[in-house]
């Protein structure tokens, strides 16, 4: 059940998840390695038991609060969300989890916050891929306030109703499903709220080919991919490519966030 | 040792090269075709392809340097590994036609003028069909020695081209690609004759 989130978009009951396997044995996460199946392969050394998220910035209830904390009373939804990589590939994913914005409501948002910044953790004796540059770690993520607190926007605890996995992002991440992938974060271990536009790590490895936005947008070119369709994984070899949709499909939730701003601009 | 080598080397057939060489990318399919390539065998096979094609363009470079530094003559291999890295860049390049971007010519299209890797791709794909198309005594010998060996001298670019694809095609500064460009460089930077740089004959 997800009150005002699935039931507007109009294909979510005809939606087929991918299977456990699928999910769970193709990510991109760069801190295991740069390769699809290296995060399955080498995540699982990370301990995710305790775990602690350090929230701060414009809050009323800054502090470190541990994932028991945080879990105390929050409201777990099954959510079947499309995914869409930013590399043109697509899933199905049945997360659960709770709103983002039940969260932001608990530690207190002040009224000067416009935004906030979520981080990822680094782990270097459990992380191989944080010895080398190809980013600069921590990862770092960021929405706008009112993105944050929209009820599509999920912090995941499980897939498939099992704990999610390390390689998926354990024991907590970002889910922003009108959005290319890499802006759903994982692992998060700090969350801050700013009046400032957080820097994001692929902006700041790349600005012409990745904005702070990176909404689902078929119609905004990629430098490398275009966008306008996308290959279904677990369709094995003769799958047919899919027209990618605006926002990801979510549309009616999301388009009133961008009224009025250009978007080829604001990608 | 290099003798050895030699001998052992003038005695192995070549023709079986162009048999063996192809069952890597036979290999590639089926494992594809029966789910052994994870949950998204077509990029799997793609990526897979090509680094059997710059591998193989890196095994043809190497050719002379092994000659000149070592004394290691492979030299009638050098055709066969030529033609096979060209048969690998076309396997790629049909994979990516028909099985990832599915014969869309719009967006083909579209990608090969405005991605520059694939861009730069396709012009190293492009360059090869004259080096394929030449390679065979028939057109060696109406070309002459000289002219040929001018011509496939378009191979250093091909194979830089390659590097220079697979490095942009990835997200961030990634390893291996930049590995694969650094032996291609080297490989290249041996065939200067520092010997007769300017610099050395001022000297």
């Amino acid at each position: 059940g997800l009150p005002g989130a699935g039931r507007a978009a109009p294909d979510i009951t005809r939606l087929k998840p991918n299977t456990y396997e699928e999910i769970t044995t193709y990510n991109n996460y760069y801190e295991f390695g740069t390769g699809k199946e290296d995060p399955a392969e080498n995540a699982g050394a990370m301990q995710t038991d305790p775990w602690t998220v350090e929230i701060g910035g414009l809050v009323e209830r800054p502090g470190a609060y541990g994932m028991d904390d945080i879990l105390k009373g929050a409201p777990i939804e099954d959510r079947i969300y499309r995914f869409r990589c930013v590399e043109a590939w697509s899933m199905v994913i049945p997360w659960n989890g709770f709103q983002l914005s039940h969260l932001l409501d608990r530690v207190g948002v002040q009224p000067g916050a416009k935004y906030v910044a979520f981080e990822t953790a680094v782990l270097p004796d459990v992380m191989p891929g944080v010895k080398r540059n190809v980013l600069e770690w921590p990862y770092r993520e960021g929405l706008r306030l009112d993105e944050a607190m929209n009820p599509l926007t999920l912090l995941a605890t499980g897939i498939y109703d099992k704990p999610i996995p390390n390689q998926n992002g354990a024991p907590l991440r970002l889910v922003v499903p009108w959005k290319y992938g890499f802006k759903s974060i994982k692992s998060i271990v700090r969350i801050t709220l700013t009046d400032s536009q957080p820097q994001t790590s692929w902006n700041m490895s790349n600005p012409g080919e990745y904005g702070f936005y990176s909404n689902v947008n078929p119609e905004v070119d990629h430098p490398r991919w275009s966008q306008a369709t996308e290959r279904r994984i677990g369709g094995g070899f003769f799958a047919k490519r899919e027209e990618t949709q605006m926002f990801n499909g979510y549309g009616e939730e999301v388009a009133d966030l961008y009224a009025g701003m250009d978007l080829k601009k604001f990608y | 040792m290099a003798d050895g080598i030699n001998r052992t080397a003038r005695r192995i057939p070549v023709w079986p090269l162009y048999i063996l060489g192809v069952v890597p990318a036979l290999a590639e399919y089926a494992l594809g075709l029966t789910g052994r390539l994870g949950v998204d065998p077509v990029k799997a096979i793609e990526q897979q392809l090509g680094l059997y094609a710059l591998q193989l363009l890196i095994a043809g470079l190497a050719i002379t340097p092994l000659r000149r530094y070592f004394g290691i003559n492979l030299l009638r291999f050098r055709r066969a590994i030529g033609l096979l890295a060209f048969f690998y860049v076309c396997a790629h390049l049909a994979t990516w036609l028909v099985l990832d971007i599915q014969l869309l010519w719009g967006q083909i299209w579209r990608d090969i003028l405005k991605r520059p890797y694939i861009t730069i791709g396709m012009a190293a794909f492009a360059m090869m069909i004259p080096l394929a198309v030449t390679s065979n005594n028939r057109v060696l010998k109406r070309m002459g020695a000289a002219a040929w060996r001018r011509l496939h001298r378009l191979t250093y670019l091909v194979a830089l081209l390659g590097s220079v694809h697979f490095v942009m095609l990835v997200k961030g500064w990634q390893l291996e690609p930049l590995i694969y460009m650094a032996i291609i460089a080297a490989l290249l930077l041996l065939r200067l004759d520092f010997r007769r740089m300017p610099l050395a004959r001022g000297a």
